[in-house]
């Protein structure tokens, strides 16, 4: 078993706290697991990106080679397609479809949901309305990686325990609310996935 | 034996705590940071009181660990690349001194400059001061070289550099953790003198020094973290030092059909080095960061045309490796996906909504609209990106502290006024020396300090300035009357331009600090009360 998985957004989209709960289900598998994160400068409103390589043999690089992700998550539209080169002919692109606009020239957004839907294996939802929905706007990154659930190579219940261990400090009505933003997220990925296959 | 998932900085620190650690002194500095904050976190280094509080800079951190050292306990200096820079003077004399408890200094350097100014190579400066250097390729030697550098430290009487890069730094990873030691009872050096450089003494050290690079060579040809792995195809011999060597075994997962000499502790294993060279018809040195052991290699005159790496463009002569760019280089097919270049643009950082620099920076731009461009001298921080738009603002950004002195400098070629933007942690790290220079002189320029009472753009680390500043400033001998306090808040806009104005035109010094907390770490604060109101 080996997943690949490419963790993309703006800085402050909690992106690690996605990449925690992958790792933490990993780790309680006993599986070998490396995860690279990006900190410092970045992190001020730029791009940043976590490459999580699970594997049950050692993993030897901490950054994925190009070609051989299975899945990208992206917390947002163009962050997801700005590592499509590291994409699998058959991998995954999981994308939030609300761009964060902080850059003048951002691309049309027609244009970008285009480039998302049009790559074989891509599901593009509304992870703000979701999250809203059924927890609130903040779970967008676990809905995100509900849909997403099924491509990670964990059991899903472990990425819910995961999320039941990430959350305890919390509060019962934080956890509660990201494992119905998760629920939904996959729920959602399911409809979809049913509807094109 | 206990399993963690460490990052690369916190399994160094892990490895410290663990190998009888007795104090870390740091400057933070991206990618390094993480190792100090680990220690000021942990519970046991808060019962064993293990030191970890904030140094100036990395000079002061790096002298602090020495004379802990000096005391006979095990100490550690982090910083990150360019604060080896600062740390230099009394990094390499420590290698004439020589420790006596275990002495660490761990710098973590930014290949492809994520953070930094630039991508230097800190190896160098282990071989500059004639001390071993360990370079760990994955977290679990990272942990493993804190064990390994004290034991070495104190078996040799010298410090030890460990160097990481960015990747390990910030990438996690499973660690397993060794028994644990306790920590060194305070020992001073049997020789009085020995930490005494009296040209006298020092002669006699260094040479002491010289003689010990022969069990420094010793070491690393049986070091642990050296390794020479046989191959059949001897077409090519590879040496892969540090992280590059995960990137060779990425290509080859089922194991390198080459000879492979894997390099992690420093000076280079000659005698391996000569055994590969003379087996394989090329060789193919693979590293991350500058071409140190190839240009050793190589010597001055490179006959043997058989060497290959970064000098000769198989592998880009600048830029951290990758798994993609090791394949290339190994002349393997690399299947890269599709791009979308026509649906993404480059995204930079920014500061962050509600700032105060921006507001410090919306003031100065108004304020120096009568005058030529060209005139504002900067520092290293989040203010730095009032280089970018919308602000344009600053015109140099170079090291810590050189704002002040490169605007005192350009004041003295006649560039009146000169201005000089610089942050409240940078400037106790190094504006407070170039400050008195041009105290001294009474220099014309107006040096702002853009106070946020944190270190912010490392994640917001306590500052040597907060509260401070006016007594530092006054206590150097600037004058009241032209020290200004100022809060950069929108509905002060008018009168801030008006008061920089003023000092903009006064012949002489004058300082203006803008004060207003980072809203980062206002937030937080803000966070941390509500939490613990409802605890």
């Amino acid at each position: 078993m080996n997943r690949d998985i490419i963790l993309a957004g703006v800085g402050g989209q909690g992106i690690l706290t996605i990449a925690a709960v992958i790792g933490y289900s990993a780790v309680e598998r006993g599986l070998f697991m490396k995860q690279s994160e990006v900190h410092g400068m970045s992190q001020r409103g730029g791009d940043v990106s976590s490459h999580m390589r699970i594997s049950d043999r050692e993993v030897h690089s901490d950054l994925i080679p190009e070609g051989k992700a299975d899945l990208i998550i992206g917390i947002e539209p163009m962050e997801a397609l700005r590592h499509t080169s590291f994409l699998k002919p058959d991998g995954w692109i999981i994308a939030n479809k609300k761009p964060f606009v902080n850059v003048t020239n951002y691309p049309d957004f027609e244009l970008v949901w285009k480039r998302v839907e049009e790559h074989s294996n891509s599901i593009l939802i509304d992870g703000e309305k979701i999250a809203r929905d059924v927890a609130n706007a903040k779970a967008v990154n676990i809905v995100l990686l509900g849909a997403a659930s099924t491509h990670v190579g964990l059991p899903v219940e472990d990425l819910e325990n995961a999320i039941r261990v990430m959350f305890a400090r919390k509060g019962d009505a934080i956890v509660d609310a990201n494992l119905r933003a998760f629920a939904a997220g996959q729920k959602f990925a399911a409809e979809k996935e049913a509807v094109s296959a | 034996m206990k399993r963690m998932m460490l990052l690369g900085d916190e399994a160094i620190a892990q490895g410290a705590l663990d190998a009888g650690l007795s104090g870390v002194y740091a400057y933070p500095g991206t990618p390094s940071t993480e190792i100090t904050e680990y220690i000021q976190r942990s519970a046991e280094a808060k019962t064993r009181g293990v030191h970890s509080q904030w140094s100036a800079n990395e000079k002061t951190a790096m002298e602090s660990a020495l004379g802990m050292s000096y005391a006979g306990k095990r100490a550690m200096a982090c910083m990150k690349h360019v604060g080896l820079n600062v740390a230099a003077d009394g990094f390499v004399n420590a290698g004439i001194t020589g420790a006596n408890g275990g002495l660490l200094v761990v710098s973590a350097d930014d290949p492809s400059m994520h953070s930094s100014q630039n991508e230097q190579d800190s190896r160098y400066y282990g071989k500059f001061a004639l001390i071993p250097t360990i370079e760990p390729s994955n977290q679990q030697e990272a942990y493993d070289a804190m064990f390994h550098g004290f034991e070495m430290s104190e078996l040799h009487g010298t410090p030890v550099l460990v160097r990481i890069t960015t990747r390990l730094a910030h990438s996690r990873a499973g660690v397993a953790t060794q028994d644990k030691l306790g920590e060194n009872t305070l020992r001073l050096p049997d020789n009085k003198r020995q930490f005494v450089l009296l040209p006298s003494i020092a002669r006699k050290n260094y040479d002491t020094l010289l003689k010990k690079q022969v069990a420094f060579d010793e070491a690393s040809q049986n070091s642990p973290f050296n390794a020479y792995f046989d191959g059949d195809d001897r077409s090519v011999g590879i040496i892969a030092c540090g992280l590059a060597y995960n990137y060779l075994m990425e290509n080859y997962p089922d194991g390198c059909p080459h000879p492979v000499l894997k390099v992690c502790q420093y000076p280079v294993p000659r005698l391996h080095v000569k055994k590969l060279f003379d087996e394989c018809a090329s060789i193919l040195v693979l590293e991350e960061g500058a071409p140190f052991v190839e240009e050793q290699l190589r010597g001055l005159l490179d006959e043997s045309g058989k060497i290959r790496g970064r000098m000769d463009g198989t592998v880009p002569r600048a830029g951290e490796l990758n798994p993609n760019i090791v394949a290339r280089s190994l002349g393997m097919e690399v299947h890269v996906g599709d791009s979308v270049p026509d649906a993404t643009v480059p995204r930079p950082p920014e500061l962050c909504k509600g700032c105060p620099h921006i507001d410090s920076y919306k003031a100065l731009n108004e304020a120096l609209l009568k005058y030529d461009e060209g005139r504002v001298f900067s520092d290293i921080g989040c203010y730095t990106l009032g280089a970018l738009p919308p602000f344009n603002s600053i015109n140099t950004c170079v090291d810590m502290g050189a704002s002040i002195t490169m605007a005192k400098g350009a004041a003295d070629a006649g560039l009146v006024p000169a201005v000089a933007v610089i942050g409240d942690s940078t400037f106790t790290h190094s504006g407070i020396t170039g400050l008195l220079d041009a105290v001294i002189e009474n220099t014309p320029i107006t040096v702002f300090i853009l106070d946020n009472e944190t270190t912010g753009m490392t994640g917001g680390q306590a500052s040597h300035a907060r509260g401070r500043l006016e007594d530092i400033c006054a206590g150097l001998g600037v004058s009241k009357d032209h020290l200004l306090v100022l809060e950069p808040l929108a509905r002060n806009h008018a009168a801030s331009v008006e008061a920089i104005a003023r000092e903009l035109a006064h012949p002489g010094l004058s300082v203006v600090v803008q004060r207003r907390e980072c809203i980062i770490t206002a937030a937080d604060t803000r966070k941390e009360k509500r939490e613990e109101a409802q605890a």
